[in-house]
């Protein structure tokens, strides 16, 4: 029977089937961050157990870790206690750590295929929902909850029932100016905030393999805020030049071994899926969110919705709701939005690529006097790459903040915080109420948006710069 | 994890769609390293800013049960969620769609999830908002919710529910399993990667 790219690898990794019980499906990779992690550790204290397989298993420090003075013991005392649980824990228990100051140490989801640990084919975890950024190799990622960490430190394995399976083809070109960030976000405004639940999304179609690997990782990245299992696209040349080279990829005869087996991670011809979204790349232009969800989004062209034009009952409460959290009148053009910060950077924009587009745009200019941007790397290696390339100054001469590596304002459970009122163009993956700092405002869009309206203080396309 | 058989409680009627984990509980409050004693982040920014947050009434003040619009816990995969909701004195949730994660990691902690077609939730939402006093029961065994005159059945996997009544712990329900835990491991390719020894 045809199967698709996400049933061959899942049921590769079937350990046991029996009927009227999960599956158990083993994990080829664990990450391990400090948020999520404590409890789990306790768990296998207080039952006496270990990590069954340390050697697949890596620990980063990166949701709390401050960007600024990264050196210096973490000032908020329940943070650093926090990341102090995470180093005792990978000490006892035998994981490796990549702690703050580390080359290694990045936003997990980061440093997973920088580090070339991330594979097509595999099976891989973290407590953490963005684990679904993986899958832009092929592999089937998802994230977990603290009782299945403990799950999978104790048994790597762990008990899964078979996903539903959904297609999203895109098709055709981009638009200069037009990115990943804005595929996912018309794909999620399109579906729900939570319309593949139960579904692993698999994310095909030419303009889908014209992606560069940062690229597919930024779709891949935001399946959960579609409220997918996983997203995932099947490997290819792109994928293998990424690869290559890198410190955990195969060598020599591993390597020919490995791109074989990988060649063959494609969906066969006829293989069905529950549901299928298509989507034409070249009617797609700058996205960005106007609500309190990911779905709540629109091109940057329009203007803010009225809630009284939506039918559904619940929906309209929805809009009217996020409308007030977020103090937008219905009809404001979008591009008339002042923002008071940019945040450039998180697991979905904070890769190498994602400096580079916004550099661009930025060299020689000024960020506008009444908006600051913060830009932080995912990872130190991705900071040294772009100080490599002399991006750093790009930013700083334009007036940005260049800070280190962490998740920083993505969720704000370090010192980069909003206030309350303000507002920000940000190229992370949640526009949640208070995400990014208590009353906080976020608009969620691409590095070249968020670049672009750094420079005019208001949301902005960077087609829209030309004269200005 | 404590069994779950049978509950009986009032519960609260949460007009809102999409109810994402951070409002649940926001990410400053993730920082501890217990398992216990996340109440005082349970919907704390609409507990502080919204007078008339429905868990801000008298009448509401001490429901089990929340009766939530569809689409309930999506986001973030924090299980602190679940924990919060049970900190709390929840035990039950129930929604007509719930996020992935949020429902399994419930079946790991002992809060129960029921889903409810949607009419279903809104004469439910009717009943208790008349009367806040109604009490409410969930029965998994039945696998029933019924209050007042009204019984309504719901569907769960049997494997689940045989779970959450017997308050089984997963990672023991494994450990039977080695030998095929053990066998296949013994024939992953060799080419996979460790993330030991750090190269
Ligand atoms: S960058 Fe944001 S979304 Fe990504 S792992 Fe960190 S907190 Fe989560």
């Amino acid at each position: 029977m045809p199967k698709t790219l996400a049933e061959k690898v899942y049921e590769a990794h079937v350990v046991r089937s029996t009927p009227g019980e999960p599956d158990l499906l083993y994990i080829d990779l664990h990450l391990v961050h400090e948020v999520t992690s404590p409890q789990a550790f306790d768990g296998l204290r207080a039952a006496g157990r270990t990590v069954r397989r340390p050697d697949l298993t890596m620990a980063t420090e990166d949701h709390n870790v401050p960007t600024l003075d990264i050196l210096a013991p973490i000032a908020d005392p329940v943070s650093r206690a926090q990341v102090d649980a995470l180093r005792a824990n990978a000490k006892e228990f035998g994981i490796r750590l990549a702690p703050m100051g580390d080359r290694d140490q990045g936003i997990v989801h980061v440093i997973g295929p920088q580090l070339g640990l991330t594979q097509p084919g595999m099976t891989i975890v973290c407590g953490d929902s963005h684990t679904s950024t993986h899958g832009a190799f092929g592999a089937l990622a998802f994230g977990i909850g603290t009782s299945e960490v403990e799950h999978v430190l104790a048994t790597q394995t762990l008990p899964q029932y078979r996903p539903k399976q959904m297609s999203v083809t895109v098709d055709g070109e981009l638009a200069p100016g037009v990115s990943a960030k804005d595929i996912i976000l018309a794909v999620i405004a399109r579906i729900g905030t939570n319309g593949a639940a139960g579904h692993v999304i698999e994310y095909r179609g030419s303009a889908i393999q014209a992606l560069s690997m940062e690229a597919r990782m930024t779709i891949c990245n935001m399946s959960i805020e579609a409220g997918a299992k996983a997203g995932l696209i099947a490997p290819d040349q792109t994928t293998f030049d990424f690869l290559q080279g890198r410190p955990h990829a195969p060598r020599g005869a591993d390597w020919d071994a490995a791109v074989a087996h990988w060649s063959t991670l494609r969906t066969d011809e006829g293989a069905v899926f529950d549901s299928e979204v298509v989507l034409d790349a070249s009617t797609l232009t700058p996205f960005v969110t106007w609500g309190t969800n990911p779905g709540q989004g629109l091109p940057l062209s329009e203007r803010v919705p009225d809630p009284a034009d939506i039918a559904d009952e619940g929906e309209r409460r929805a809009a009217e709701q996020a409308l007030a959290y977020m103090g937008l009148t219905p009809g404001t053009p979008l591009t008339e939005i002042e923002v008071d910060t940019v945040f450039l950077g998180s697991c979905t924009n904070g890769r190498i690529e994602d400096l580079r587009v916004a550099a661009e745009l930025l060299r020689g200019k000024r960020v506008d006097a009444g908006t600051r941007m913060l830009v932080v790397p995912g990872s130190v290696g991705v900071k040294s790459q772009a100080e490599a390339e002399g991006l750093d100054k790009v930013f700083l001469e334009a007036g940005a903040e260049w800070r280190g590596a962490g998740c920083s304002m993505c969720l704000g459970m370090n010192p980069d915080q909003l206030k309350p009122g303000e507002r920000s163009a940000s190229t992370s993956n949640r526009n949640f109420q208070g995400r990014q700092g208590k009353g906080g405002r976020t608009h969620l869009v691409s590095p070249s948006v968020a670049a672009a309206t750094a420079l005019t203080g208001r949301l902005t396309a960077p087609a829209d710069l030309i004269g200005a | 994890m404590d069994a779950f058989t049978t509950h009986t409680g009032t519960a609260a009627p949460l007009r809102r769609s999409a109810v994402d984990t951070d409002q649940i509980i926001p990410a400053e409050y993730l920082k501890r390293i217990t398992r216990t004693g996340f109440e005082d982040g349970l919907f704390v920014a609409w507990r502080t800013n919204e007078p008339d947050f429905v868990l801000n009434q008298p009448e509401y003040a001490d429901a089990s049960i929340l009766v939530a619009g569809p689409d309930f816990g999506t986001g973030s995969s924090r299980e602190h969620a679940n924990w919060a909701l049970l900190d709390g004195g929840f035990r039950v949730v129930i929604s007509s769609r719930f996020a992935d994660i949020f429902r399994n990691n419930s079946t790991k902690s002992g809060l129960l999830t029921v889903v409810l077609p949607q009419a279903e939730v809104e004469a439910l939402w009717a009943a208790v908002e008349a009367d806040p006093a109604t009490p409410v029961t969930v029965d998994l065994r039945a696998k029933e919710v019924s209050y007042g005159s009204t019984t309504v059945p719901f569907e769960i996997d049997d494997y689940v529910r045989w779970r959450l009544l017997e308050g089984l712990d997963d990672v023991g329900l494994t450990e039977k399993h080695v030998d095929d835990i053990e066998a296949f491991e013994a024939q992953r390719p060799a080419w996979l990667p460790r993330a030991l020894p750090a190269v």
